[in-house]
């Protein structure tokens, strides 16, 4: 077990080193360096901005500059915003808790709403509630994420004006119902897509449980078919969903933030957007490196809890 | 039990010796979801293809006496936009251009990822080991955090877009090809083929790689509805294709702004990027069916 979580953890480390390997690559990728944005500015000479590169430690070997680089995300300098100042980990840390409101309700949903279609699905399978939960499942992966904000709001907030139209609460106002007003519309959006993903997992994992020798076993003896999908099937079926959680980690953080767009929710796909209009690199850079890291963690995380509920997967 | 498509698949069904097509085609046959995937991918790609030719406007030409007309309540058969632009036209040459996209993204994307995948599959080691990692890392990034960090950086074209859609796609083809290069290279066929003296080039791409074509196939199906939905998300976002070129996506860009006053601008487009994805994933979904018989039993 302790071997398994090293190993794990040897594995997440590595990911991490090239993760930061890849992102100071696409920093100085760009047209100009992690300096174009001071290019592009009038007025100014390359004196200017070759004081500037000095100043950065821009003219030292890239070698180097990648170790200073990465040891400042290392030790939580990840550099400040050009647009105020603010230290890139204060700016992220400011919107993350929005996106991780938004992120927590759509699994919530997804895990109510897809994991009992899943259930069910795998349970009755072929019928007709099967057929239609399979097909909704694939149209519902199909659709841009974007756009059925659009629909939502149109629906919702023009026709029948149930939901506001976006955003996390009027200023000033900020009483929990009225945030949980707010919080329906993107939750919905959001928790399309996982709502999918996991009726489509639930189902493909209930079946897989389902052809185990222990439920013929079951049944053999006697037991009600209630007791053995509920105790003998679902049991076993649950645990490679705790995996399938940490996998869908990225598609969850792309999905927050075209939903933090459609509906102007403050939170870090907004911030990352915002900060790629401003050409503020420190801040696409850090939110980029930062929601890698989640992805590993969380993926670290969910693999760490399978082999804890489930002692076969360390054998492995 | 009526419909042409239920008869079809019921004669499949009980003739299977005497039918003409190959096990593989009766199973995708019998997908109906699949041979509507098919049906309407071909109908969408003619639609785009000669169209734009039959539609009395231009998909850029401006109509400023029928500006936000509604579908069929004017000249304009699908409506018109704030600049009068006509709906039709412009979604059909949008279709080209998301089509196209899709397409290529997808070609490179699987040529991309096959070739690391047969590399590291075949040659395993450290240099297997350090490929599949770099694949690993780059999948810890969001796919849309990625592209729309590249686009940023990119002047946005047709070219530069398709280039960076294929760039944040081609890691899983490079996965499942690596899988199942893994699976075949310690297959008999692989020690006869080294045995007679084959160059190592020759066993990857003449004998791992054709016998490797069924799940590449699947995924290219998927990976061309993931590259028009990637390119719809960069393109709504304001980053991908830039108008005056209509793509799906940036069509719903402006229309997010008259969604009470024209509705029409922000659901068409949106129906048609659906409608598309869905058929690409029904289609590789029924493949999935079709070339692995295995998967009959799941």
């Amino acid at each position: 077990m302790a071997r398994y979580i090293v190993h794990r953890l040897g594995q997440s480390i590595v990911l991490l080193w090239l993760v930061s390997l890849f992102g100071f690559f696409l920093l100085h990728l760009t047209p100009g360096g992690p300096l174009s944005q001071f290019a592009n500015t009038p007025g100014m000479s390359d004196e200017d901005l070759r004081r500037l590169a000095t100043q950065y430690g821009l003219d030292r070997p890239l070698p180097i500059q990648y170790l200073d680089w990465a040891w400042g995300l290392l030790t939580g300098d990840w550099g400040r915003s050009y647009r105020d100042h603010a230290p890139v980990l204060k700016v992220i840390g400011s919107r993350i808790g929005a996106t991780l409101q938004l992120m927590v309700t759509a699994t919530l949903i997804a895990v109510l709403v897809g994991g009992t279609a899943g259930i069910l699905g795998a349970v009755r399978r072929y019928s007709l509630f099967d057929q239609v939960v399979t097909v909704g499942t694939m149209i519902a992966l199909s659709i841009p994420t974007f756009w059925f904000g659009l629909v939502v709001i149109y629906v919702f907030s023009v026709e029948l004006g149930w939901l506001p139209p976006g955003n996390i609460g009027p200023v000033g106002n900020s009483s929990f119902l009225i945030f949980l007003h707010h919080l329906i519309g993107p939750s919905m959006v959001l928790g399309l897509v996982t709502t999918a993903l996991w009726s489509r997992f639930m189902r493909s994992s209930m079946l897989d449980a389902l052809n185990q020798d222990y439920v013929r076993t079951a049944r053999a003896k006697g037991l009600p078919e209630r007791v053995v999908i509920g105790t003998h099937v679902l049991r076993n079926a649950l645990l490679p969903m705790i995996t399938i959680a940490g996998l869908e980690l990225p598609t969850l953080l792309g999905g927050a933030l075209v939903t933090e767009t459609v509906f102007t929710w403050p939170g870090m796909g907004r911030l990352f957007l915002d900060s790629i209009e401003y050409r503020d690199y420190p801040v696409v850079m850090g939110t980029l490196i930062f929601a890698a890291i989640l992805v590993i963690t969380g993926s670290l995380i969910a693999d760490v809890l399978h082999t804890i509920a489930d002692p076969r997967v360390r054998l492995r | 039990m009526s419909g042409g498509s239920v008869l079809l698949t019921d004669i499949l069904k009980d003739t299977p010796a005497r039918s003409r097509l190959s096990p593989t085609m009766q199973r995708f046959v019998r997908h109906r979801l699949a041979v509507f995937g098919v049906v309407v991918i071909v109908l969408l790609a003619l639609a785009c293809a000669i169209g734009p030719l039959l539609v009395p406007y231009g998909h850029l030409q401006l109509d400023m006496r029928h500006r936000f007309q509604a579908p069929f309540a004017g000249p304009h058969m699908l409506g018109s936009d704030e600049l009068g632009r006509d709906q039709l036209a412009r979604l059909l040459m949008a279709g080209r251009i998301s089509l196209s996209i899709g397409l290529a993204a997808m070609v490179i994307s699987v040529v991309v990822g096959s070739v690391v995948g047969l590399i590291a599959g075949f040659r395993g080691g450290a240099l297997g080991t350090v490929l599949m990692r770099i694949v690993d890392a780059i999948l810890c990034f969001p796919s849309i955090f990625l592209l729309l960090t590249l686009a940023a950086l990119i002047s946005p074209s047709v070219v530069t877009i398709t280039l960076i859609v294929a760039l944040t796609a081609w890691m899983e083809v490079a996965r499942i090809v690596y899988g199942q290069i893994r699976a075949l290279r310690e297959l008999e066929f692989v020690a006869a083929a080294v045995t007679v003296g084959s160059t190592p080039t020759r066993i990857m791409f003449r004998e791992l790689l054709p016998n490797a074509i069924g799940p590449i196939i699947v995924v290219a199906t998927l990976i061309v509805a993931r590259a028009i939905l990637l390119e719809s998300y960069v393109s709504y976002l304001g980053y991908g294709i830039q108008p005056p070129i209509p793509s799906w996506g940036n069509m719903l860009e402006k229309a997010q702004q008259y969604l009470t006053t024209a509705p029409w601008l922000a659901i068409l487009p949106g129906v048609m990027i659906t409608l598309t994805v869905a058929s690409f994933n029904f289609v590789g979904d029924g493949l999935r069916d079709a070339l692995d018989p295995r998967s009959d039993k799941r």
